[in-house]
Parts: C-alpha cells; sequence; structure tokens
C-alpha cells in the first residue's frame, strides 16, 4: 500500500466491519438463548437475554459513532461511502434483531411457570432458520458475494410459510378451547418475533446487495 | 444513442444547419457511453477526439465527451493526466505554447472552434478561462482590471457604459458589495480569494457563454473557496462551467457531471452523484477513494 493514511483507513473500514461482525454474533447466541430460555422454561436464561440487550444497544452505539467519526474525518466517497452506510444500516438491523430475541425472553418470562401450550416444533424450526438467514447474510456481508445475499431474501418465504402454518395451529386451539388464549398468545407473539428476525436479515442482505451494486433493493416486499 | 431525428432538429436551431454533432452521424469512431451521456439537445461544448501534445508528448488522448448546458463539469484526475492541457484546448490556449498542437475537433454552436476560419480571439471570448493562481493585472485597478478584457476586444462603448458593464460583472462574481467603493485601488491590494473573483469578473465582463476554471481555488483558504463554489453554481444557472479540480470534494459539491481522466485518457464520464457513489470503472473508484494518485 502506497499511502499509508489510506492503509489506515483501510484497517478502521475493517475493524469497523469486525466489530459489526461481533455484534451479529452476540444477536444470534442472543436469539439461540432466547429460544432455549422459552422451550426448556429456564427463566434465569431469559433474564439473562433481558440483562444482555444492553449490550447490543452499547454496541451499536459504538458503531454508529465510528461510522460517523470516518464520514466526518475522511469523507468517503463510493465503495467506501457504501461500506459505511452499509454498516450503519445493518448495525440498526441487529439491534432491532437483538430487542425481538428480548421479546422472545420477556415473552417466556410472562408465560411464567405454566408448560407451553403445546410442544415447540414449529417456533424452534423457525428460529433456526431465522439465525441461519442472519448467519449467511453476515456471510455474504465478508465475501461480498450478491448471489448468497440474494439467496438469503429468498429464504424468508420459509419462514413466513412456517409462520403461517404456527398461525393456523394456534388459532384452531384458541377455537376449540379458549382457555388455551392466553398460552396461545404468548406462542403467537413468539413466532411474530422469529419472523420479525428474519425479515431483518432479509435487510441485511438487501444491504450486501447495495454494498456489492450500488442500487437499493427491498426483495421481500409485499409478503406481509 | 440519441436520436437522430432530434439531433438534426437541434443542431438546425443551434448552428442554422451546420454539422449534426451525433457520432454516428459523423462516422467517426466515438467511445460508446462517454458522449451519449449528455442528449444531444443539452450539449454546449462538444469535444470529439481531441489529442494534445506537446512537442512529441501525447498529453491528451483521442477524448471525445460533450459538455451539458448551463450545468458544472468538473474534470478530475491525478496531476499529469491531462486535465488542465485538455481544459486549455476547449479554448485554444493550449496551441499558445511552444510546440503544442491539438488534433480533433472542439464544437461550440455546431462550428469545430479549430476550423483555419476561426478567430483564436474570438472563441477566447465566447470561452473564458479563469486559472489557479489570481492573476489580475498588478499595474491596474480593480475596475481597469474588470474591464481588460472587454477594452482589448476592443468593443466601441461610452463611458457609463464602461461603468455600468464593470459594476455588473463585479456583481456577477459577487465582489461588487466589498469593492465598490475602491474601484480604482489596485487590483493587487485585495485578499486572495477577492482577487481570484476579480479575475472572473473580468472574464464575466466580455460576457462567455462557457467559462472555464482551472483549479480555481486550490489557493485558497476554506472560506475563500465556499464562496467560489457558491458563485460558480449561481454563475451556472446562466452560463455552462467547467472546472478542473483536484479537490473531490470540491467535485462532488459544485458539479452536475464529473469526468475522470487518466494518463491522457478519459475513463468515466457521468453524473456526478454517479461517479461519487457508484462508479463504472474500477480505475474510477480506486482513484476517488485514494487508492492511487
Amino acid at each position: 500500500m502506497r499511502n499509508s493514511t489510506r492503509a489506515g483507513f483501510d484497517r478502521d473500514l475493517q475493524a469497523l466491519q469486525d466489530d459489526l461482525l461481533m455484534m451479529g454474533s452476540m444477536v444470534q447466541k442472543a436469539i439461540f438463548k432466547a429460544l432455549d430460555g422459552l422451550k426448556n422454561r429456564d427463566l434465569s436464561i431469559s433474564r439473562q437475554v433481558i440483562a444482555e440487550d444492553d449490550l447490543i444497544d452499547r454496541k451499536r452505539f459504538m458503531i454508529e459513532d465510528r461510522c460517523i467519526d470516518l464520514i466526518a474525518t475522511q469523507q468517503p466517497l463510493a465503495k467506501d461511502l457504501r461500506a459505511i452506510i452499509t454498516v450503519l444500516h445493518i448495525s440498526v438491523e441487529l439491534e432491532r434483531m437483538g430487542d425481538y430475541a428480548e421479546g422472545l425472553a420477556k415473552i417466556s418470562l410472562r408465560m411464567g411457570e405454566q408448560p407451553p401450550l403445546k410442544p415447540l416444533i414449529d417456533i424452534p424450526r423457525m428460529a433456526e432458520k431465522a439465525t441461519e438467514m442472519l448467519r449467511r447474510a453476515l456471510d455474504s456481508l465478508v465475501r461480498q458475494d450478491v448471489a448468497l445475499a440474494r439467496d438469503v431474501c429468498a429464504s424468508d418465504d420459509e419462514v413466513d410459510e412456517l409462520y403461517t402454518q404456527v398461525y393456523h395451529e394456534l388459532l384452531l386451539y384458541m377455537a376449540q378451547d379458549p382457555k388455551t388464549i392466553e398460552r396461545a398468545t404468548f406462542l403467537l407473539w413468539a413466532a411474530h418475533d422469529i419472523e420479525r428476525i428474519a425479515d431483518r436479515a432479509t435487510n441485511v442482505a438487501e444491504r450486501v446487495i447495495y454494498l456489492v451494486t450500488g442500487k437499493l433493493s427491498e426483495l421481500n416486499a409485499g409478503r406481509y | 444513442m440519441a436520436q437522430p431525428q432530434a439531433t438534426g432538429q437541434q443542431q438546425t436551431e443551434r448552428t442554422n444547419g451546420a454539422q449534426p454533432v451525433n457520432g454516428m452521424q459523423f462516422g467517426i469512431d466515438v467511445k460508446p457511453g462517454m458522449i451519449d451521456v449528455v442528449p444531444d439537445e443539452e450539449a454546449r461544448l462538444i469535444v470529439r477526439n481531441v489529442h494534445a501534445y506537446y512537442g512529441e508528448a501525447h498529453a491528451v488522448k483521442d477524448i471525445t465527451f460533450a459538455m451539458r448546458s448551463r450545468k458544472v463539469t468538473a474534470i478530475i484526475g491525478p496531476s499529469g493526466c491531462g486535465k488542465s492541457t485538455l481544459l486549455r484546448c476547449m479554448n485554444r490556449m493550449h496551441e499558445e505554447q511552444r510546440a503544442a498542437r491539438v488534433e480533433g475537433q472542439i464544437i461550440l454552436d455546431g462550428e469545430n472552434i479549430y476550423d483555419r476560419s476561426v478567430d483564436p480571439v474570438l472563441v477566447r471570448r465566447r470561452i473564458g478561462m479563469v486559472f489557479q493562481k489570481p492573476n489580475p493585472f498588478p499595474t491596474m485597478s480593480i475596475a481597469d482590471n474588470v474591464l481588460a478584457g472587454y477594452k482589448l476586444n476592443r468593443v466601441r462603448a461610452g463611458k457609463g457604459d464602461l461603468a455600468e458593464r464593470c459594476e455588473v460583472a463585479l456583481r456577477r462574481a459577487a465582489l461588487w458589495d466589498e469593492v465598490k467603493d475602491q474601484l480604482n485601488r489596485p487590483g493587487t491590494d485585495l485578499s486572495g480569494g477577492q482577487q481570484q473573483r476579480l479575475c472572473i469578473a473580468r472574464s464575466l465582463a466580455v460576457d462567455p457563454e462557457i467559462l472555464l476554471m482551472d483549479e480555481p481555488c486550490s489557493a485558497l483558504d476554506p472560506l475563500a473557496t465556499a464562496r467560489i463554489e457558491d458563485l460558480v453554481k449561481e454563475l451556472s444557472q446562466e452560463i455552462t462551467v467547467v472546472i478542473v479540480t483536484h479537490n473531490m470534494q470540491q467535485a462532488a459539491r459544485v458539479s452536475d457531471m464529473t469526468a475522470f481522466m487518466l494518463l491522457g485518457r478519459m475513463i468515466e464520464y457521468g453524473p456526478t452523484t454517479d461517479m461519487f457513489t457508484t462508479p463504472r470503472d474500477e480505475r474510477t473508484e480506486a482513484y476517488i477513494t485514494g487508492r492511487f494518485g
């Protein structure tokens, strides 16, 4: 590298991406733990997820600060500019995913000691798919792989289908026995949170497409 | 490619039947994408297959592009890429240097400014130029500096006309309020930024249709630079401006179109917002992100 200022900027951009990936892994972990708490009725894990959401929020502000510093001091253009804007947007998406994980943990606390309405099968499957989407979306960022990013967006349909299935199943429970309404509603909320996590993973992938191509696109529009 | 019918019609209006500017109609090899960036009806100054030399040195190589009417076009590129040379070709200043020559065509209103029949002095009246370093005539007052080019063009005018022309030019250059009470003081008494605006006023006094600016802010502080940039935007409401700059942010701020040059060639040309967010050519990307140059 000829230009040491440029080399320094490249290091800052790399560090920014590393921080974002670190935040992504914190969010993934939060989702897993939240689901664990929900599924196994382990309230201490659920409380831990709620407490740890602060760390995710702080990470997001730290990333945002660094983006602002780099914009102010480096006046980035072209791909540098797109990279910083991409990190900024993805950090917001991750932070919201963290909030959904916190939401799952809160649902678990509200369920308290009562057992789940039914054995959780589809909801963990949804969570598995959503976290896999997030993992692949972040992978597409590292590789700057547009095809992989598009693939992530396409996977959102599978999560949506599972959500619809869970929704109808829970409606049936509620229709058959109104006493299950409260417990069914908890699960409906949980499924909804996970469905939103998948939507946010799609947004991450859309940002990767923007980073590489410069084109902004909505790839999961009209599926609500 | 622009529509041939529209081209013909626009040209007839603009040039009284002079040759159309569309490359295909010239039957010459025009780089696809460069000339088509600007629709024919918006093209004010057209550079076509221009080469410039300093003796054996080939400084500008086969450049073809068009500048949009009443817009600001920025030319960027690393030192020595030929951008200032290209700018000087646009008003026949390049040929004034020893062993310098130009090939190709530069078309203003359908007429090639390099035609034998064209008087270079008249070209320079229509296409004014402002240089990197403010260069007011040291022995002249502010007013005389403004009117120097006008008088040189031997335009007959009464004293009242001259005073009015001086005021109008200074107002257009956003300098009138600062100097109206000291028009007889030497132009060199002014600050650097004011001197540059004085030079702009001098260029404007002859009513150019196009203003070429060669790094006009490189010797100025940020405040004086901001004033010149505001002025450039304002002037582009009336005239076509072409600005060579090393300052990427300046190009991004003031221009509507940006051209990137490298090693004498034009690598990419397009709307400024596209050039600075999603350049198509990786060499443009590398340059504007500071990876070379």
